[in-house]
């Protein structure tokens, strides 16, 4: 991949929906250009750091001995190519949906006719999140991993409209699953944003998904009129209430003011870490990133969004989708779902009620521990969780 | 003792200013030239292009030089302000505060109208001694050692004003944080300040929340919860994660200009065009002034304060035992594109409202977008204070 040469936007009045002959999958590797790396280098080598009381707490942002460390190792110990030829051992590739070329990884089980899952991730993460579940998954499961539109490696949707962009993409990956890939039936499997495009798939397409499996409701839970909830309800939305004016002031910016973020974070390497870091450090369940997520790790997943420029988009996501929404309170899932809560996610554990005004539960884990990426943290609690669920769903059918 | 001051940024960091804007990855795609999901990717790119190749920061480090600057140790820290005596019989001393995203440079244009009123179609007798400081942490003055000072910059200002210019008695201005700052400083000092006029009701008050509002005033608090919930998610974040924004923006230049030019444009009376108020040099000044300092991450310091819990609790006490309390004569000019308008019945529950002006246009930054509807305001509301005192 040449990081210089993104394609023209716009070119072309093509529509998303246009139809035209599913294009056949081009294998696919990661390559960063050499000038890239180096001109990355250079910036991490110039950070300017500002100078602000408080350095060793996290209370007032992504805590500086931590990220300096983390600096200092992105320059001159992280070593981009090993990290490079390692992500190229998955099986990825590209193919052409609408106008958008759609990035994923597909690992077929040896014997056919595996069920079909696919994985979706969220934001600030990629299709990196699922790294560690890949292996635990792929002997029961035919595993697809797209980089969903407006992120790393797949980019923004070329000739989309502005109406419900959640659910323009959901619909590519619908044309990637059936028209491209071949399968009529397959299962979701989604976290943050992702939990929201399995919902969407679910809704849109009820015969060709077989059930979904989630880590949290979907942020459009949280525009439930109160006053139809009972006590337990309300207490958790207000609790998130409060927790969303402490420590999501980020997802504000994205919401109403993303381009005037947008910038310092694709021009400054350092920035961008310290606005990613810091929602993996919120959303951990140790308080401790490298711990949780390994260091390596965590800057794989940064240089996905610093070599694609991907955070423009990612974040402009948030913006489009406040103004014309893919879902709301009044949307339900028929198809079966599962849940997977983990402890420390945002906003803690939801009330089971709460979840079954939008969703079909069918089954409904509470996990001793984890956070928010789930299948990053706890990447066993959630494979088992996982795969359980699906076959119990196509065993009990 | 205040010691004379000259802005000279160093070349190296002019040097290196200009190697990052060499660099600058802006988005290859995105060439927008919408406002409405924050500053216009195309007008950005002209700005940074304008900013590279056309800017001249040392033909505006002379402008900003012919102002006579000053450092001063107040309280252990160093304080930068401008000092400008008035031509005239009697120049009533005033401090004029800024706020975000600006700094002192937002009253150069309005300093000689004040200081010089008989050369500005005004009379000599309307004269003032102009100090303009800048905030801590923001330009040329020193940050706070630790955060909480917001609430005491009043008490810095007084002993700038009496110990270490001899003033005994002055008046006050102030938007945005000036406005907060300005109160304060009449709230704790109150022999010392002959009256204050501000250009809006420092924003906290509305934290009580009167059970007797009238029509007026629900409408304007509706107005400003409206204006939290469209565009405040600046505060918000400045508020409580300064450090991982302040990361990015004191990396990259033109991150820094995005960040503070949504609200030139935003704020202003420019009918969406920001530059029929701010020229491209005017934007770029105040940008490469807290570029060249590095201010960017303390000038979040108040939202901070503000957000800190014990700060909040503070403010609140304080609200409730200012209550209508003020014997400081207050004058109000509201411009019409500012963030909100207050109805004049709230700022009477907190301040003694002797002069109150609906201006005809103009924004946020009022002393540079109208410099002379503010001066002929400044000199009308301290015309009769100053002859009693």
């Amino acid at each position: 991949m040449n990081a210089h040469d993104t394609p023209a936007r716009g070119s072309g009045p093509s529509s998303l929906l246009q139809e035209r002959p599913a294009a056949e999958p081009q294998p696919y590797k990661i390559h960063v250009e050499q000038e890239v790396l180096d001109d990355l280098r250079d910036r991490l080598q110039e950070t300017r750091w500002a100078a602000l009381p408080g350095e060793r707490e996290w209370a007032l942002g992504t805590r500086r001995a931590s990220l300096r460390e983390l600096i200092e190792y992105w320059r001159s110990g992280f070593d981009w190519r090993r990290q490079e030829a390692w992500l190229n051992e998955l099986p990825q590739f590209k193919a052409r949906v609408g106008a958008t070329d759609v990035h994923f990884v597909h690992v077929r089980g040896r014997e056919a006719g595996k069920m079909p899952l696919l994985l979706l991730h969220g934001w600030p993460d990629s299709f990196f999140r699922f790294h560690r579940v890949i292996p635990l998954l792929s002997g029961s499961f035919d595993l697809v991993v797209p980089s969903l539109p407006g992120f790393p490696l797949t980019g923004p949707l070329q000739g989309a409209g502005p109406e419900q962009p959640t659910r323009q993409s959901a619909e590519v990956l619908w044309r990637l699953m059936t028209g491209v890939l071949g399968y009529p039936r397959f299962g979701v499997v989604g976290g943050d944003g992702g939990s929201v495009l399995a919902q969407i798939l679910a809704i849109d397409h009820p015969e060709g998904i077989s059930a979904i499996h989630l880590t949290d409701l979907g942020w459009h839970v949280y525009n439930t009129d109160a006053s139809s909830l009972s006590g337990t309800e309300q207490k958790y939305l207000e609790g998130a209430k409060k927790h969303f004016l402490a420590d999501m002031a980020y997802a504000m910016v994205h919401n109403t003011r993303p381009r005037s973020l947008a910038t310092a974070l694709n021009d400054s390497p350092a920035g961008l870490a310290s606005w990613i870091v810091d929602r993996f450090h919120s959303w951990s369940d140790s308080g401790d990133v490298d711990a949780s997520f390994g260091r390596d790790a965590l800057l794989t997943n940064i240089m996905l969004y610093w070599v694609t420029q991907a955070i423009g988009p990612s974040i402009y996501n948030y913006f489009a989708e406040v103004r014309s929404p893919s879902l709301t309170p009044a949307d339900r899932v028929a198809r079966p779902v599962g849940l997977a809560l983990f402890p420390r996610d945002i906003g803690g554990l939801p009330p089971r009620r709460l979840a079954e005004r939008t969703l079909n539960v069918q089954r409904w884990t509470e996990m001793p521990r984890g956070s928010h990426f789930a299948a990053w943290e706890e990447p066993e609690l959630f494979a088992r969780d996982v795969g359980e669920f699906f076959q119990h769903q196509a065993g009990g059918r | 003792m205040p010691v004379p001051f000259t802005v000279a940024i160093a070349e190296p960091t002019l040097q290196d200013l200009q190697r990052r804007l060499g660099r600058t990855r802006l988005d290859p795609d995105d060439d927008a030239t919408g406002w409405e999901a924050g500053t216009s990717p195309a007008y950005l790119r002209e700005l940074v292009e304008y900013w590279r190749s056309g800017y001249d920061w040392r033909a505006q480090e002379r402008e900003i030089n012919r102002f006579a600057h000053f450092q001063a140790t107040v309280d252990g820290a160093t304080v930068h302000f401008i000092h400008e005596r008035g031509r005239g019989p009697r120049p009533l001393p005033i401090v004029l505060t800024h706020g975000y995203p600006d700094s002192f440079l937002r009253f150069l244009k309005l300093i000689p109208l004040l200081t010089d009123p008989a050369a500005h179609g005004g009379a000599a007798a309307d004269a003032f001694d102009v100090v303009v400081p800048s905030l801590p942490g923001y330009g040329f003055s020193a940050p706070p050692r630790e955060s909480g000072l917001t609430f005491h910059i009043g008490d810095l200002w007084h002993r700038l004003m009496t110990e270490e210019l001899g003033y005994g008695r002055f008046g006050a201005h102030g938007g945005d944080w000036g406005s907060t700052v300005t109160e304060h400083l009449a709230r704790s000092h109150g022999d010392a300040v002959i009256g204050v006029h501000l250009t809006d009701v420092p924003f906290w008050h509305a934290f009580q929340k009167p059970h007797d509002l009238t029509p007026a005033e629900e409408a304007f608090l509706a107005d400003q919860e409206r204006f939290q919930e469209r565009e405040g998610a600046y505060a918000m974040i400045q508020g409580t994660r300064p450090r991982t924004l302040a990361d990015a923006l004191n990396d990259s230049p033109a991150g820094l200009a995005a960040w503070m030019v949504q609200h030139f444009q935003g704020w202003s009376d420019c009918g969406g065009d920001v530059e029929t108020r701010f020229t491209k040099d005017e934007l770029l000044t105040n940008v490469t002034t807290y570029w060249a300092t590095a201010s960017i991450g303390t000038s979040f310091l108040p939202y901070y304060d503000l957000t800190h819990a014990g700060a909040l609790r503070w403010m609140i006490e304080k609200a409730k035992e200012w209550v209508g309390s003020s014997n400081v004569p207050a004058g109000f000019a509201l411009f019409p594109k500012d963030l909100t308008t207050p109805p004049r019945e709230w700022a009477q529950r907190f301040f003694d409202v002797q002069r109150w002006t609906e201006m005809p246009r103009g924004g946020h930054f009022a002393a540079h977008e109208e410099p002379d509807l503010l001066a002929d305001d400044l000199r009308a509301f301290f015309r009769p204070l100053r002859d009693a005192s």
